[in-house]
């Protein structure tokens, strides 16, 4: 049998970190043994009445203590019920799950947009410790309630925007690209599929390669109910039709494989 | 003590088996279940050529359940047969094809594509899917269109077949009976009931498709009640399937006349579901002094 379980997980922390963003750290010291960046979680709730698992980007991995941090937001009753748990509490968990980012390049430019930006802390990280690797990453921000920025500056040149302006470059991410005149040889990108759109393109126009992480509705997590594809450029290898899953086959994709 | 149970001269080790659909074609969940366990593996729908189905969002989660228009997106048989037919054929386990198609000669073509597969056990013919336009419901909710597929199926399958029913008629006994008179060797039900959901935050529909199949515990009851109506109406055996979570869920279709089950949406929310109803059958049976699983199916009349 394979290297994904589905276990109940022991919460070692749980804090709040903006309004209605949380942070969870569970100990599962299988999946912190063999989990990479990018790769994401199936949380489940403990009521009968939602069934469906939550997927949730890892946003660091502590193989040492073999803990695992998620970072999210609440959105809806799962986050919620998630949100309440306490530290020494139990929540049932699946994973590792997906292919995560692949760490190329010398001069890395991370995009992490609201929710996304999570699982840019953990590609920091690892990416800073590649040799000779400059990391620089832009965050995008609804307002001035920022998370994790701070985090992330152990690991990178962090910018920052912010839709109203009242922190970093006024707009999204890639204006920020701009006032700063930054540059890449890898774009690592997490965040809505606007933001996701425009740097496709703007890869595209640059001649950078980079991978987007998307987002999809999920039912099994594993690549076996055809939930939750997005639309590929060539034919897929599994359903030999231009349909790839973003549970098995990304989350994390080229930007010239997916059409978005 | 025995859970074996025989469909259309087909043993299998134990009654229960996966819902279509759900589970791939078992390689996803052989992660996480030994798949020899299985009284067997029903696959995703196969066309004769591959389908893209639907856009989405294809699914939305509801109150003890979900709704999926996934709209049978399928590599077609020939990949199946060349890749997923050498994969589980290394189990022992029975494999049943689950059949899709728009037209009969669709259908006639998987099955036929598949008669000199000696590996595949059953054809499940699904003429119940809601979520695509032509065929599959098209056959599911007309007795004579039912009857004719089934006997045009039956006359070119090598396999026995069954005919998997759609829930959305308004006497399932009826169905039933159309599928008996076209040959059918055993029939499954149900199939998902067809159901909306509305995003009220987005003011659109919460699955691209804007209807999608309603499963899991929501609609348990009202496929237990079809399972015994369907079960009490014809002669040969019932697989039964709709919302089974646990080896309770699944004791109630037995007990009400099926002969197999399947479980499908449970597999989401526990990976390991059908290996915990497998052993919570033998601890039922075990608990209670019940010999044989025959003891059980239909002994509620
Ligand atoms: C690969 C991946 C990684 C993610 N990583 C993070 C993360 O690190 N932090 C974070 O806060 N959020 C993340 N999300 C989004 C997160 O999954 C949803 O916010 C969450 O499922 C909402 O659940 P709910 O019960 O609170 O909301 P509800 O709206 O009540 O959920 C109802 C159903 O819709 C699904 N759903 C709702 N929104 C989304 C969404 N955006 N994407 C996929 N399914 C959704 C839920 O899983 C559930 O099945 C990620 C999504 C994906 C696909
Ligand atoms: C995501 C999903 C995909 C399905 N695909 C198929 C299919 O391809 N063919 C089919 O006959 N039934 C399909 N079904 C129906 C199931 O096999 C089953 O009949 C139904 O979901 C009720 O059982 P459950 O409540 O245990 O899921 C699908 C169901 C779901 C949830
Ligand atoms: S969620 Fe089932 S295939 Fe991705």
């Amino acid at each position: 049998m394979g290297e994904k379980r589905k276990v109940r997980a022991v919460i070692t922390g749980l804090t709040k970190l903006a309004e209605d963003i949380f942070s969870m750290w569970i100990e599962e010291s299988f999946m912190a043994g063999s989990a990479k960046a990018g790769q994401f979680l199936a949380l489940y709730s403990d009521s009968a009445e939602r069934l469906l698992p939550r997927p949730i980007s890892i946003c660091e991995i502590d193989r040492e203590k073999g803990r695992l941090r998620m970072v999210f937001r609440v959105a809806g009753a799962g986050t919620e019920e998630f949100s309440q748990k306490k530290e020494g509490d139990s929540i049932s968990v699946m994973g590792p799950l997906g292919n995560g980012y692949a760490l190329k390049g010398k001069k890395a430019l991370l995009f992490g947009g609201g929710i996304g930006i999570p699982p840019m802390l953990e590609l920091a990280k690892e990416l800073a410790q590649e040799p000779g690797c400059e990391v620089q990453a832009v965050l995008g921000y609804r307002d001035s309630r920022l998370f994790l920025k701070e985090e992330l500056e152990a690991y990178a040149r962090v910018y920052v925007s912010t839709e109203d302006g009242s922190a970093g470059t006024k707009g999204n991410v890639l204006d920020a690209v701009k006032e700063h005149g930054l540059t890449a040889d890898m774009i690592y990108a997490c965040g809505p599929k606007p933001m996701l759109k425009g740097i496709q393109k703007f890869a595209e126009a640059c001649h950078i390669p980079a991978q987007l992480s998307l987002e999809e509705k999920m039912a099994c997590g594993i690549g076996a109910c055809l939930a939750c594809v997005c639309e590929s450029k060539e034919t897929d290898s599994h359903s030999h039709v231009k349909n790839k899953r973003v549970c098995k086959d990304g989350p994390v994709f080229s930007a010239e494989e997916i059409v978005l | 003590m025995n859970t074996e149970v025989v469909i259309a001269g087909v043993s299998l080790k134990n009654p229960v088996m996966t819902a279509s659909g759900t589970f791939g074609s078992g390689e996803e969940y052989s992660e996480f279940v030994d798949l020899n366990r299985l009284g067997g593996v029903v696959t995703k729908g196969m066309a004769n050529v591959p389908w893209p189905g639907n856009k989405t969002p294809r699914i939305a989660e509801i109150a003890c359940g979900m709704m999926n228009a996934i709209g049978l997106q399928n590599p077609g048989i020939d990949v199946f047969i060349k890749r997923d037919l050498p994969f589980l054929k290394q189990f022992h386990t029975n494999i049943i094809v689950n059949v899709c198609g728009k037209t009969i000669e669709d259908y006639c073509e998987v099955v036929e594509r598949l008669s000199d597969e000696p590996d595949v056990s059953m054809l499940e013919i699904n003429i119940s899917c809601p979520n695509v336009k032509e065929g599959g419901i098209a056959f599911g909710q007309d007795p004579k269109a039912a009857e004719r597929i089934t006997s045009e199926v039956k006359k070119r399958a090598r396999q026995p077949i069954i005919m998997k029913l759609s829930p959305n008629v308004t006497d399932i006994t009826v169905m039933a009976k159309a599928a008996q008179e076209g040959g059918a060797d055993a029939i499954s039900l149900i199939n998902t009931l067809t159901g909306m959901k509305i995003d009220i935050n987005r003011r659109t529909f919460a699955v691209a498709n804007k209807t999608g199949g309603v499963s899991g515990p929501a609609i348990k009851p009202i496929a237990v009640r079809m399972v015994y109506q369907a079960a009490n109406a014809v002669k040969i055996p019932v697989i039964g399937m709709g919302g089974i979570m646990t080896v309770e869920d699944a004791l109630e279709f037995i007990m009400a006349g099926a002969t197999a089950v399947s479980i499908g949406t449970a597999n989401f929310a526990n990976p390991y579901a059908t290996i915990e109803v497998i052993e919570g059958i033998e601890r039922f049976m075990e608990n209670n002094g019940v010999e044989d699983i025959h003891e059980l199916i239909g002994c509620v009349k």
